[in-house]
């Protein structure tokens, strides 16, 4: 046997430990089961004194923090990048899909930026309203308990304020607005944009013994050491471990594909260890992908056999199709009443504290679908790159721009905390068109086929980000400020940024009642095969304008408990 | 003493020592050597094979002894010491370059053509190298190439000017991240704290103030540790 077999039969494998495989997880362990958790990256906590980034100074690192290494910056807690050595993926017909992947327990969670937003009711119906994509086939109503259990599970801190289209959920207090997040409130009011405090899955009050509260270091993004902030590591799968149920993690296992039986049903998943590059398999009633939509679908696609000669659950053929990724564009201004700041700590939590959910009505505008606005700026830690064009604003003042000696100390501190910055994240329209799928030519250093990407963006989302641009350079002028850079002319798609560069991409194994029409029914259950779930983002079939992690975690418990009842029935 | 203090003392020596070393070309590069060797730095959350790739950069030199007094001397005439903080010296911004150079190779040509472009200029006004000038001739140099048409694109300017305004980037940003130069600015973060606003005076200054009904929607620091409860409303309770 070259096939190492473990006899252990568990009751389900979740491939992933990340939102999707984390949540389910915990659902699965929590019911007493037993479960293999199989991750491609290694064991992270960020409580380890060896893999903490968290209050960190920039001189310990010798690159002050560049972006070498980890695309995000060196303190940045996630392993892994858009490109990753050793593990290729492709492009196809000229057309661009960035894909970033973070090997690690607990995945990309632990470097995102916990904007915890639930889909509202149009999210889930969209095509009533405008005719394009397709509505899911189930509605808020369907999600909102689970919502509502994510809520207080992890905590996520925001405010009621009784939007049509922005669900109230079990919010912890917010924080206080900044600085230059007053002068956001006031310039947005100024142009009649909405603005809330923000919704982020920060602790800003204790709601368990396991894990400590926020002590607003704003440094989310490294992870945090007391468990303030949500990663699926540290907030579901530790807590799993500690249940009735079994929870035996691999790590550094990477999963090739789901092995079958002569009736086409899952047996379990094979992988290779890292540590001795050999191939290994496991044993499970029931697979639960959740490896990220891309991933899952890879994996999928690879798992062919005389039953499922076009890959697992592929009979539609819809598998890696109907990708999509936010839609993103982003701007910057110079502030001068934010100049000369008197200056305190104000690095709050690790993001922002207001923001602007979407306000207007499309019927009045040349594009589909809404953004909501993220903003970003104050007096931050110096990183690599700080003091860089030092005094490039004195541009605005006819002031020479250079020079050298003392002048550029007070340079530094006349400017500092002077730049507010805006991003839109919005919704994109899924096409069948967009799609991953198996690179014939590639594979990677575990000899397994690699994904190559068709991606184009269309009209409707290049009009959305020309809108993005407008609405910033107007936010930065009611600021009283100077809009930084030239408008991004259409040449150059109005600023929007590339496919995958929002890091939300969904839609792979999207979810509908018709198996003709998609790839999981309702409970992300393969149509073709009952005992294979995917939990990551693999089965939404739109994204709305909200950030797609808590819905990721709202639908994999759903499904979870789905699993759980049907496991108890003995109906898979 | 080990290298690395004696690499300091050295990199100290040729700024503190006025500049003595004109004219005469190193035997060997004991700095560079010496910048090779640099103890472990603390933790900061690397994965084996990034800690195998910063010591494989530490282990190689790029610039020579003479590269990295001109550094020493330039980055000093950017940001000239502050007599409480320090300057680029206390701030280790040599060490920071070197570095940067060999972790982003781009910058390396620019770097150093840059470099040999000073003593080029050097030797032919005033017959002698950059690092060995008077602060006068340096500065005179250096006010030729110090300032840039902020209208034309960072790539289109003369090399020189992008060499200047890449060790003037360097320089300062080497100097800010470090321990001294984040002194100096007063930075006040990456520490635990309790955030609970903008200071009173500070919203005067700027003319703010936070609205009773958004602060209704904001956390009691007082009650950060009580358990969260709520209503089935979603009603905070506690």
């Amino acid at each position: 046997m070259q096939i190492k077999e473990n006899p252990t039969v568990y009751d389900a494998i979740i491939v992933g430990s990340g939102a999707g495989g984390g949540m389910a997880t915990k659902v699965l362990a929590d019911a007493g089961l037993k479960v293999a958790v199989v991750e491609a990256g290694p064991f992270f906590d960020p409580k380890n004194p060896e893999q903490q980034t968290q209050l960190k100074w920039p001189y310990e690192s010798p690159r002050r923090g560049a972006g070498t290494v980890r695309d995000f910056g060196e303190f940045d807690a996630a392993y892994g990048g858009w490109e990753i050595e050793g593990e290729p993926y492709t492009r196809k017909d000229g057309t661009q899909f960035d894909w970033f992947r973070s090997h690690m327990l607990g995945g990309r969670t632990n470097h995102w930026g916990r904007i915890s937003l639930r889909f509202g009711p149009l999210d889930f119906k969209h095509k009533d309203v405008d005719g394009l994509g397709d509505n899911w086939p189930i509605g808020y109503e369907d999600v909102k308990p689970y919502y509502d259990k994510v809520d207080k599970l992890i905590g996520v801190f925001g405010s009621k304020e009784n939007l049509p289209n922005e669900p109230d959920g079990f919010f912890l207090p917010a924080p206080k607005p900044r600085l230059h997040e007053l002068y956001y409130i006031k310039a947005a009011r100024k142009s009649g944009i909405t603005v809330i405090p923000s919704r982020l899955s920060m602790l800003t009050k204790r709601i368990n013994e396991d894990r400590g509260v926020c002590f607003y270091c704003g440094q989310c993004s490294r992870a945090c050491q007391v468990h303030a902030d949500f990663s699926a590591g540290t907030c579901l799968i530790f807590p799993a471990q500690k249940s009735r149920g079994q929870v035996d993690l691999f790590v550094n296992c990477v999963v090739r594909e789901v092995t079958t039986n002569e009736e086409g049903r899952a047996t379990g998943v094979s992988y290779i260890n890292k540590e001795d590059r050999k191939e290994y398999t496991l044993k499970g009633k029931v697979v639960v992908l959740a490896a990220s939509a891309c991933s899952s679908a890879r994996i999928l696609l690879n798992s062919k056999s005389k039953q499922h000669p076009n890959g697992l659950g592929n009979g539609s053929d819809l598998v890696g199709k109907y990708l999509h990724d936010s839609t993103g564009s982003s701007r910057a201004g110079f502030i001068p009443d934010l100049m000369n700041r008197d200056i305190y700590n104000e690095d709050g939590v690790g993001g922002m504290h207001v923001y602007s959910p979407w306000w207007l009505d499309n019927r009045k505008l040349d594009f589909p679908r809404g953004y909501h606005i993220e903003v970003w700026g104050g007096m931050g830690m110096p990183n690599y790159g700080f003091g860089f064009d030092v005094n490039e604003f004195n541009k605005f003042f006819g002031l020479p721009t250079g020079g050298y000696g003392d002048q550029l100390r007070a340079d530094v501190k006349k400017y500092y905390g002077a730049v507010v910055g805006f991003g839109g994240r919005g919704e994109p329209i899924a096409l069948k068109d967009n799609y991953c799928e198996i690179d014939p030519t590639t594979v990677d250093q575990f000899g397994i086929p690699v994904l190559r990407f068709h991606y184009k963006w269309s009209d409707h989302e290049r009009k959305q980000a020309r809108h993005m641009q407008s609405t910033f350079e107007e936010l930065i002028h009611n600021m009283g400020g100077e809009v930084l850079g030239n408008t991004p002319s259409a040449e150059q798609d109005y600023g929007l940024a590339a496919p995958g560069r929002i890091i939300h991409e969904v839609g792979t194994t999207r979810m509908g009642d018709d198996p003709k029409t998609s790839v999981t029914n309702r409970y992300q259950q393969l149509h073709e095969v009952d005992n294979v779930f995917i939990t990551d983002a693999g089965p939404f079939v739109s994204q709305g304008d909200k950030n797609c992690t808590w819905t990721i975690l709202a639908l994999s418990m759903r499904a979870s408990e789905y699993i759980v009842d049907q496991l108890k029935q003995q109906n898979i | 003493m080990d290298r690395r203090d004696s690499l300091r003392s050295l990199l100290l020596g040729s700024v503190a020592g006025g500049l003595a070393l004109h004219g005469c070309k190193p035997a060997d590069n004991e700095i560079a050597d010496a910048l090779g060797t640099q103890a472990e730095e603390h933790l900061f959350g690397r994965t084996p094979e990034e800690k195998e790739q910063i010591a494989k950069l530490r282990a190689e030199a790029f610039f020579n002894d003479h590269e990295l007094e001109t550094i020493v001397v330039l980055a000093s005439r950017i940001l000239p010491p502050h007599p409480e903080f320090g300057g680029p010296v206390e701030a280790e911004v040599p060490e920071f370059i070197e570095f940067m150079a060999k972790d982003i190779p781009e910058l390396q040509t620019t770097l150093r053509g840059g470099l040999m472009w000073l003593d080029h200029q050097s030797n032919t006004q005033y017959g002698i190298e950059f690092k060995g000038a008077t602060e006068d001739q340096q500065k005179a140099l250096m006010d030729t190439i110090a300032f840039y048409d902020p209208e034309v694109r960072g790539d289109e300017r003369p090399l020189e000017i992008q060499f200047f305004s890449l060790m003037r980037n360097l320089t300062v940003c080497g100097y800010y991240t470090s321990k001294v130069g984040i002194a100096e600015l007063g930075y006040k973060g990456n520490s635990p704290n309790v955030w609970d606003g903008v200071p009173q005076e500070v919203l005067d200054k700027h003319g703010m103030a936070y609205e009773e009904e958004w602060l209704a929607k904001c956390v009691d620091q007082s009650r950060r540790n009580e358990t969260a409860e709520w209503d089935e409303e979603g009603n905070l309770l506690t």
